[in-house]
């Protein structure tokens, strides 16, 4: 999994979360500003408007002051109608049932406005004329009686004025509203990400070195930077990364030294070996002329010299494949033929049901091989039962070697430890049936077998039948390092 | 029997090859370092040196080249079990065979004899030789002197070396596996050293051939072994 997707594959995750809430927060203050901005802005435009209208509906009134006599004839009514009216808007003069000649009410008046008018207050309403607003305002013309004092008249002045110009400003308003929320939105939105980012990278670096430490580059540290949180937690993993990386590295300081320890012991025993073995034979032939105990002792020493050359080459053989030094030696080689000499040289080419097809070649260590199967054999005729069987099978990439005997098979419990150093089966078997390491050198000779991510294998199991079953695997075509380039 | 000089530094290992190898009737003188070796060398004969690789002093492998530069002595090496690197720089410095220390004295026998039978006359292949010249391009071989020349000079050539061309041309044309021969020329039984013909066969290459890297007499069949000509 990359990265990014790691970061943003969650609908859950940080960097949406944190989204999320920045916009959340901008989108909240900007309605809550803007909002009321608007409202304040618009009663404060219709307020204006309105004050200015009353304003110039009194004005104009106390120009067409007094009203001579009443009820006023039509025609003064027509004029005075026309004389209030203007460019912003036009009146609608009303006395009782009658009304001047003209323009006309854009609805009709509602009975609280009459009511309010004819009470001699100024009021207003604000109506929709063909969608478009207006102002409707509503007054009553004043008589000045003798002594001074005005009284109603009973002449009802409707001024009409359009508040398109208003509406305009508002919608303005409620535009310039909209665009700083939009805008408050991409800017909290961009805040959100430069701020997940801020966050995000430290901790995405931290998952990545993680795994770069699961994956066992135990090197891996991280760069702190800051001193927040993730500072802290950074500076953490580097201090565990540190002593997990001390403590590995003492793990294998120590693993190497046990290894080396027992290199170096086999190769220290096999100076007084060489010494031993070369007069085993001098002991043989001299044996049977001894008297008695002599002549046995002198045949347990060669025999067991032999035993414990064995078991000394054995520990070098597995300490080779320890460090990494056990090289191939690569041949071409005829199975059946390598397979039929193995069992030939050991005396057990009678003994044991082999089916080799002929003319199977394959690119291998014939010395390894060699190894392997006696160990399976032998393994087979120690531990199992007879017939043994050894079957070949070739396949394009791979030859297949299985042996096979008729005993009672591997217990389960002992299966997956079969290949182990010093695995003993059986803790009563006696330990001159080998050195204990013939099965896990086995094993390692078919590892060692690798060509193009094909890596040789043996495995060990029980057949349909009983019997245990062991079976090697090994690529036809192999590569060592050392044989590239060779002159072959 | 035969006259064996023993190189080998560790005194245990020293007396115990030499009791065994006595008692297997050759006489045996058994020295501690390559130098007093290669000193017994000038003073007395010998027909066969094992060395160990591992020694005080001048190691194996110069001591190889300096017998190698005194005649065609066989040499055959004690080694460390399986160390790679020495066994091939041991063939390269010319020695004709190895065993692998601990090793067994019926062991190092039978590789004496088998280098012996070499370097001598005697014949093991059934048949008989052909006796007489024999003219391959400008090599000619004496197979009843065992002589070889190379446009009308002699070439000096070891036993192992001269074992290996005469096997090799006995069948012009034909190809014989590293198998075929190590049983043939070392007497290896099953699973011999192929690097012991590979090794062999650049150092004959080296003295027959014009060009060693495009060989013309001993030419390298990839995959199944070696064959002479055709030339």
């Amino acid at each position: 999994m990359t990265p990014w997707r790691w970061a943003s594959g969650r609908a859950s995750g940080l960097r949406v979360r944190l989204l999320l809430a920045f916009a959340l927060l901008g989108v909240t203050t900007t309605a809550v500003v803007a909002s009321g901005s608007y409202f304040q802005a618009r009663t404060v435009i219709l307020q204006q408007a309105q004050d200015a209208a009353v304003a110039s509906l009194t004005d104009q009134l106390t120009k067409v002051y007094p009203v001579r006599r009443l009820p006023p004839s039509q025609e003064e009514l027509d004029t005075l109608a026309h004389r209030l009216s203007d460019r912003e808007g036009y009146a609608v003069v009303l006395y009782r049932d009658m009304r001047a000649q003209g323009a006309q009410l854009p609805e009709p008046l509602t009975p609280e406005l009459r009511r309010a008018v004819g009470d001699g207050v100024i009021a207003w309403q604000r109506v929709s004329r063909d969608g478009e607003p207006v102002l409707l305002i509503g007054t009553q013309l004043q008589i000045d009686r003798p002594d001074g004092t005005p009284v109603p008249s009973g002449l009802e002045v409707y001024s009409v004025r359009s508040l398109a110009s208003e509406q305009q400003s508002i919608d303005r308003l409620a535009t310039l509203a909209w665009l700083t929320g939009g805008l408050s939105l991409v800017l909290a939105v961009l805040l959100a990400l430069l701020a997940a980012r801020g966050v995000l990278r430290p901790v995405r670096e931290l998952g990545r070195a993680a795994r770069q430490l699961g994956e066992g580059d135990l090197t891996t540290r991280l760069a702190v930077r800051g001193a927040d949180e993730l500072a802290d937690v950074a500076r953490t993993f580097n201090d565990t990364a540190g002593t997990l990386e001390r403590q590995v590295g003492e793990l294998r300081r120590m693993e190497a030294d046990a290894r080396r320890f027992v290199a170096d012991v086999s190769h220290e025993l096999r100076t007084p070996l060489a010494a031993m073995t070369a007069v085993t034979d001098v002991l043989d032939e001299e044996a049977d002329r001894l008297p008695g105990d002599a002549g046995r002792a002198a045949r347990l020493v060669s025999q067991e010299t032999q035993t414990l050359t064995q078991l000394v080459n054995d520990l070098i053989e597995v300490s080779r494949f320890d460090s990494g030094t056990a090289r191939l030696s690569l041949d071409d080689v005829d199975v059946a033929a390598a397979v039929t000499a193995t069992l030939r040289v050991r005396g057990w080419a009678d003994r044991v049901r082999a089916e080799l097809p002929s003319g199977v070649f394959a690119r291998l260590d014939p010395r390894r091989l060699d190894v392997i199967v006696a160990n399976l054999v032998g393994n087979a005729f120690r531990h199992g039962a007879e017939p043994v069987s050894v079957r070949l099978c070739a396949e394009p990439d791979w030859i297949t070697i299985e042996v096979r005997d008729q005993g009672p098979g591997l217990d389960p419990e002992v299966l997956p430890h079969v290949f182990d150093r010093f695995y003993k089966a059986d803790t009563a078997r006696t330990r001159s049936e080998g050195s204990g390491l013939g099965l896990a050198i086995a094993w390692e000779n078919a590892r060692l077998h690798q060509h193009a991510g094909q890596t040789g294998s043996l495995v060990a199991g029980n057949g349909p039948t009983g019997g245990a079953v062991f079976t090697l695997r090994l690529p036809r075509v192999v590569t060592d390092a050392a044989d590239a380039g060779g002159v072959r | 029997m035969s006259q064996v000089l023993l190189i080998e530094d560790h005194q245990t290992v020293r007396d115990g090859l030499q009791l065994a190898l006595t008692r297997q009737g050759h006489t045996v003188d058994a020295v501690a370092t390559g130098e007093q070796g290669l000193e017994r060398l000038r003073v007395a004969s010998s027909d066969v040196v094992v060395l160990d690789l591992m020694l005080p002093g001048m190691d194996g492998f110069e001591v190889c080249r300096r017998i190698r530069q005194l005649g065609d002595l066989p040499i055959i090496m004690l080694t460390a079990r399986n160390d790679d690197m020495d066994v091939v720089a041991g063939l390269e410095a010319g020695a004709d065979d190895y065993v692998v220390k601990p090793v067994q004295a019926r062991v190092l026998e039978a590789r004496i004899r088998a280098v012996l039978r070499r370097t001598g006359g005697e014949s093991r292949r059934s048949g008989g030789e052909r006796s007489g010249l024999e003219e391959h391009g400008a090599l000619t071989i004496d197979r009843a002197a065992l002589v070889v020349s190379k446009g009308g000079l002699p070439v000096s050539l070891a036993p192992t070396e001269l074992r290996l061309l005469l096997e090799l041309a006995q069948t012009p044309g034909q190809v014989l596996s590293r198998q075929q021969l190590l049983e043939a020329v070392w007497e290896h039984g099953y699973l011999g050293d192929s690097r012991l013909v590979d090794a062999c066969v650049q150092r004959l290459r080296a003295k027959i051939e014009d060009d060693s890297s495009a060989p013309v007499f001993i030419q390298t069949v990839r995959g199944f072994g070696y064959r002479f000509g055709p030339l």
